[in-house]
C-alpha cells in the first residue's frame, strides 16, 4: 500500500467503473459505493494495488462498479476467499463487501473465524435486513416479528443477529457502524478501517427501499454513537449489547495480534526429499 | 515385477505399537537393500481399536499386496477378528502369537495355518522396560534373516529422542525375540537383495508423495481442513511449504479451504487443497466457481470408503462418479489419478502442471491405501513439469480477461498489474468479465472453456499402457498395481495381456484410448467400487468391444492380483 510518486494520485470518481448498478433507485448501496471509493482516494491507492471481494447479494455485485481488481465469488464465501488472497499477497489492500444474508447466514461460520483469524482485511456489510436480489426474505438481521416475506408469513420468530456483538466476542480488531445516508462519514471510517491492522468489521445501516421501506425512516432514527471509541472490550461489549443497533460511530479498536505468515524462502525445493532418503 | 517376496501381518491393539514396529522393520529392510510395501488397516478407535500393518518385502520393487501372508504376527488378540477378512491366511502361513494370549478366533482357526506359541509377555515382564512390539519386532526381523546390527541402527533411530536406556531396553527385547526363533526354521522367509546400493532408494507414502509433487510443481498456498486419510498430506506439506516461502493455512471447514485457494490463485500464487470424499461433496459448489472464472487450483481427493462418513480409514474407488459429474451445469474440468505411491509424486505435479497450464481445477485421485502406504521406491526421476500460467503484462489496454482465444486460454491478469483489473466471475460474462445473461457471450464462454481443455495436448502421461495381447485389462488408481502385477504373472505363464491403466479421466481420451485398444478383442475391467462406476464410465465415453468382463467390489478388501489373474485365465 505505497502511493506511486509518478502518477498523479486518483480521485474517487477513477476508482469506479463505468457500469451502471442493478441496484433500484434509492437503495443504499449507491452512496457505500461512494464511500468506498472515497476511502481508496484518501488512501493514495493505485487501482491495481487494490481488491474487492464480494459473495453473491445485491451489495455483493459491487466489485464490478469498481475500477479496481475483484472477485464475485459465490454465496457467502467472500471472506474466506479474500483470506486465502490477503495471505498470499500481503501487499494487496483488499476489502470485503457484501450484505447480511451472505455475511451473516450462508456465510456465518466465515464471519466467526474471519474475526478470530484477524487477517488485514477490511468487511464492509451493508446491512438492510433483508435478501432483497431474490426479492423480499428474511434475513438473520430481519426483526423477528417482521411478516411480510410469503417465506415466513407469520414472521421469522428468531432474534435478529447481533453482528458487531458476535464480532467483537470472536475476535475483530476494529468495530464500526455507519449509515449509508452519510456517505463522507462512511468513507471517514472504512478508511480508518482500512488502516487499522488485523480484521475491520465496518457495518453500514444501507436501505432497502424496495423491500424494507420503512428504514427510509432511519435519516431521522439514526445517530451519532454518544460514546469514545475504546480498546477495551468489556466496555465495547456491555456498550454494543445496550445500544439499539442505530448508532453510528465507530465503537472499538483493538490491538489484538494479526494473523500474517511470514513468507520466507530458506531452503531449495530439492533439499525436501532429503527427509526420504533411505 | 515383484519377484520374490515375502508378506508379513502384524496385528495388536491400538497403541501396542504395531505401526512403529512395522516402520522398523521396513526401514531395516531398506538399509539392507530390499524394496518393500507397508500398509495398514485400522478401526475408528484413536487408541485401543484394531490396527494391522501389512508388509510385503521383495528382492524387487513391491508396488501392490500378495494373495496371501505368509506369516503373521499377533501381538495380541483383542480385536484381530474386526479385519480378519482382510487377513488372508493359508495352511501354509505361519502365526506368531502369545503362549498366554488365549485361543485364536474361529476365523483365523479355520484358515489352517500353523500356531507358533511364543513366550511373549512372559519376556515383557522379564526384560527391563521390555514392550511387547520390540519383542515383535526380533521375532519378525529374526524370520526374515535381518542382523541385529541392521535392526539395531533403526532402533537407535526410531528411539533416540528417548535417550540410550530406551534405546538398550528396545535392543534387548530384540534379541530376546530373536532368539525365540531359533528353534524355528525361518530360511524360507530370508530375503538376499539382488544387487546392493543400486541407487538412492527413498522410503515414502503415497500422501507425503502427493505433497512433494503439488510443491515440484510449484505450489506455494494450500488452504485445507483435517480429515481422514488425507490429513498426512497437510502434515508434510505445513513445515514443508513454509521451508520454500509457501504457506498452509488450516481453515475452519472445506467451505473454506476451497474458496481460500481460489483467492490465492486469483492473487497469482498457484494453490491447492487436500481431502477426502466428504470435504469434496462440500466443496463441489466453489469447485464450479473455479471453472467458471478460470481459476487454476488442485484438489487432491483421497478416497475412502463411502458414502456419507463411511468407512473413513479404509479404502475405495468409488468417489470416481463425484470427481466426474458432480458440478452442476457444463463445467469442464480435469481429473487425474495416481497409480501408485510414487505415481502420487508424478501425478500431483503434472496437475499443478494442467491446472495452471489450462486455468481450470483440477481434481486429483487417490485413494487410502496410496495414500497412507508407505513404500521403498528408487528415487523417482526429475520431472519438468512445472506450472506456467499464461499471464497479462502491465501496461494494458482494453484488457479482455477472458478474450476469445484459439487455444481457449486467455492470459491472466494478477492483482498488481496495471491496467490489469478486472472482476473474476461466477456469473456467466462477456470476453471482458462482465456479468452477462446473454445466448452469445454463454455460447462463447461455454465454447471457450471446453475448447482449450479438448484442444490441449496432454501427451502419453493419459495412460499407462503396458504389453500386448488380445485381451486389455482396463483399470485406474490403486487397482492399477494389481491389475499388473496380474498381468507379469499371465505373461510368466504365456498368456500375454495389454495392461491400459487410465491417469487422465477427464477430459476424455477417444483417439488415444482407440488407439490404445487396436487389436483387442476382450476387456477385463478392475476396479474398486460397488457400482462399477468406473466400467460405466468406459461404457459412457469409449467404444469397447462386446466381450467385457468387470472385476469389481467395494472397499475395504483390497483387489488382489491373484484375483486378477484368475479371470485372466479362465479367460484365456
Amino acid at each position: 500500500m505505497t502511493a506511486s510518486l509518478a502518477s498523479p494520485a486518483l480521485s474517487a470518481a477513477d476508482f469506479k467503473s463505468e457500469y451502471r448498478p442493478v441496484w433500484c433507485p434509492g437503495c443504499g448501496h449507491y452512496s457505500v459505493l461512494s464511500s468506498v471509493t472515497k476511502a481508496l482516494a484518501e488512501l493514495g491507492l493505485r487501482r491495481e494495488e487494490v481488491a474487492v471481494i464480494s459473495g453473491i447479494g445485491c451489495s455483493s455485485r459491487i466489485p464490478a462498479y469498481t475500477s479496481v481488481y475483484g472477485f464475485h465469488s459465490v454465496h457467502g464465501r467472500a471472506l474466506p476467499v479474500a483470506i486465502g488472497l490477503k495471505v498470499a499477497r500481503p501487499d494487496l489492500a483488499v476489502i470485503v463487501a457484501g450484505g447480511d444474508g451472505d455475511g451473516y447466514s450462508i456465510g456465518g461460520n466465515h464471519f466467526l473465524h474471519a474475526c478470530r483469524r484477524n487477517v488485514d482485511l477490511t468487511y464492509v456489510v451493508m446491512d438492510n435486513q433483508v435478501y432483497g436480489m431474490t426479492k423480499g426474505q428474511a434475513s438473520p438481521t430481519t426483526p423477528a416479528d417482521w411478516d411480510r416475506s410469503k417465506l415466513t408469513p407469520r414472521g421469522t420468530g428468531v432474534s435478529p443477529f447481533h453482528p458487531l456483538a458476535v464480532a467483537l466476542a470472536a475476535g475483530a480488531n476494529f468495530i464500526a457502524r455507519c449509515y449509508a445516508g452519510d456517505p463522507n462519514g462512511t468513507a471517514r471510517v472504512i478508511t480508518e478501517a482500512m488502516r487499522h491492522p488485523g480484521f475491520s468489521m465496518v457495518q453500514v445501516l444501507s436501505q432497502c427501499v424496495t423491500y424494507q421501506p420503512e428504514q427510509k425512516e432511519w435519516k431521522t432514527t439514526v445517530r451519532k454513537a454518544d460514546i469514545t471509541t475504546t480498546s477495551h472490550a468489556d466496555l465495547a461489549a456491555r456498550w454494543l449489547m445496550a445500544d439499539d443497533g442505530l448508532s453510528t460511530g465507530v465503537m472499538y479498536v483493538g490491538n489484538r495480534p494479526v494473523y500474517r505468515p511470514e513468507l520466507q524462502q530458506t531452503c531449495e525445493i530439492d533439499d525436501l526429499e532429503q527427509a526420504f532418503v533411505v | 515385477m515383484a519377484g520374490r517376496t515375502v508378506s508379513i501381518a502384524i496385528t495388536g491393539a491400538g497403541g501396542a505399537g504395531v505401526m512403529t514396529v512395522a516402520q522398523m522393520l521396513l526401514d531395516a529392510t531398506a538399509k539392507a537393500g530390499l524394496y518393500g510395501l507397508m500398509g495398514r488397516s485400522s478401526g475408528p478407535q484413536i487408541r485401543g481399536g484394531e490396527v494391522a500393518a501389512f508388509l510385503r518385502l521383495g528382492v524387487e520393487p513391491v508396488e501392490c499386496l500378495d494373495d496371501r501372508f505368509d506369516v503373521m504376527v499377533a501381538l495380541d488378540w483383542l480385536n484381530v477378528e474386526r479385519f480378519s477378512a482382510e487377513l488372508a491366511l493359508d495352511a501354509d502361513s505361519l502365526i506368531f502369537c502369545d503362549e498366554d494370549g488365549g485361543e485364536p478366533p474361529a476365523r483365523i482357526i479355520a484358515t489352517g495355518a500353523r500356531l507358533v506359541p511364543l513366550a511373549l509377555q512372559k519376556a515383557v515382564k522379564s526384560l527391563p522396560g521390555g514392550r511387547l512390539n520390540m519383542l515383535g519386532l526380533g521375532v519378525v526381523a529374526a524370520i526374515l534373516g535381518l542382523s541385529e546390527a541392521a535392526v539395531g541402527e533403526i532402533v537407535a533411530k526410531g528411539l533416540g529422542k528417548r535417550g540410550q536406556e530406551a534405546i538398550d531396553n528396545g535392543m534387548t527385547g530384540v534379541r530376546a525375540g530373536m532368539a525365540m526363533l531359533q528353534a524355528v526354521d525361518t530360511t524360507p522367509y530370508h530375503l538376499t537383495p539382488a544387487e546392493a546400493g543400486a541407487g538412492q532408494r527413498w522410503n515414502i507414502s503415497g500422501n507425503e508423495a502427493a505433497g512433494l509433487g503439488s510443491v515440484r510443481g510449484g505450489i506455494r498456498f494450500v488452504a485445507a481442513y483435517p480429515i481422514t486419510p488425507a490429513t498426512e498430506i497437510l502434515e508434510w506439506l505445513a513445515p514443508n511449504l513454509e521451508k520454500v516461502g509457501g504457506v498452509l493455512v488450516q481453515a475452519e471447514d472445506e467451505l473454506a479451504s476451497i474458496n481460500m485457494i481460489i483467492g490465492a490463485s486469483f492473487g497469482g500464487t498457484p494453490s491447492l487443497t487436500a481431502t477426502s470424499g466428504p470435504g469434496l461433496a462440500l466443496m463441489m459448489e466453489s469447485i464450479g466457481l473455479a471453472v467458471a472464472s478460470e481459476t487454476p487450483i488442485v484438489v487432491i481427493d483421497v478416497m475412502r470408503g463411502g458414502p456419507s462418513t463411511g468407512i473413513p480409514t479404509k479404502s475405495e474407488q468409488a468417489d470416481l462418479n463425484i470427481a466426474l459429474y458432480g458440478l452442476h451445469g457444463d463445467a469442464p474440468h480435469v481429473v487425474t489419478a495416481a497409480s501408485s505411491i510414487a505415481d502420487c509424486l508424478f501425478t500431483a505435479q503434472w496437475s499443478v502442471h494442467l491446472a495452471e497450464q489450462l486455468q481450470v481445477p483440477v481434481l486429483v485421485l487417490t485413494d487410502q491405501l496410496l495414500g497412507q502406504s508407505r513404500a521403498i521406491i528408487d528415487r523417482p526421476a526429475d520431472l519438468a513439469f512445472i506450472g506456467r500460467r499464461e499471464t497479462a503484462q502491465a501496461g494494458l489496454e482494453n484488457y479482455r480477461r477472458y478474450a476469445v482465444t484459439a487455444s481457449g486460454v486467455s492470459p491472466m491478469a494478477i492483482p498488481g498489474t496495471a491496467g490489469g483489473e478486472y472482476v473474476a466471475d461466477g456469473l456467466e460474462h462477456s470476453e471482458l468479465g462482465r456479468p452477462s445473461g446473454s445466448v452469445e457471450d454463454h455460447n462463447q464462454q461455454l465454447d471457450k472453456r471446453a475448447r482449450k481443455l479438448e484442444s490441449f495436448d496432454y501427451g502419453r502421461h493419459w495412460a499407462d499402457i503396458e504389453g500386448d495381447g488380445p485381451l486389455a485389462v482396463v483399470t485406474w488408481g490403486s487397482s492399477a498395481a494389481c491389475a499388473r502385477e496380474a498381468c507379469e504373472r499371465a505373461a510368466a505363464l504365456g498368456i500375454h495381456t495389454r495392461l491400459i491403466s487410465l491417469r487422465l479421466l477427464a477430459p476424455v481420451q477417444t483417439e488415444r484410448f482407440d488407439a490404445a485398444m487396436a487389436g483387442v478383442e476382450r476387456v477385463l475391467v478392475v476396479e474398486q467400487s460397488h457400482s462399477r462406476q468406473f466400467h460405466r464410465y468406459l461404457r459412457a465415453h469409449y467404444d469397447l468391444p462386446r466381450d467385457i468382463r468387470v472385476l469389481s467390489r467395494p472397499g475395504p478388501l483390497p483387489i488382489r492380483p491373484g484375483e486378477v489373474l484368475e479371470h485372466i485365465r479362465s479367460w484365456s
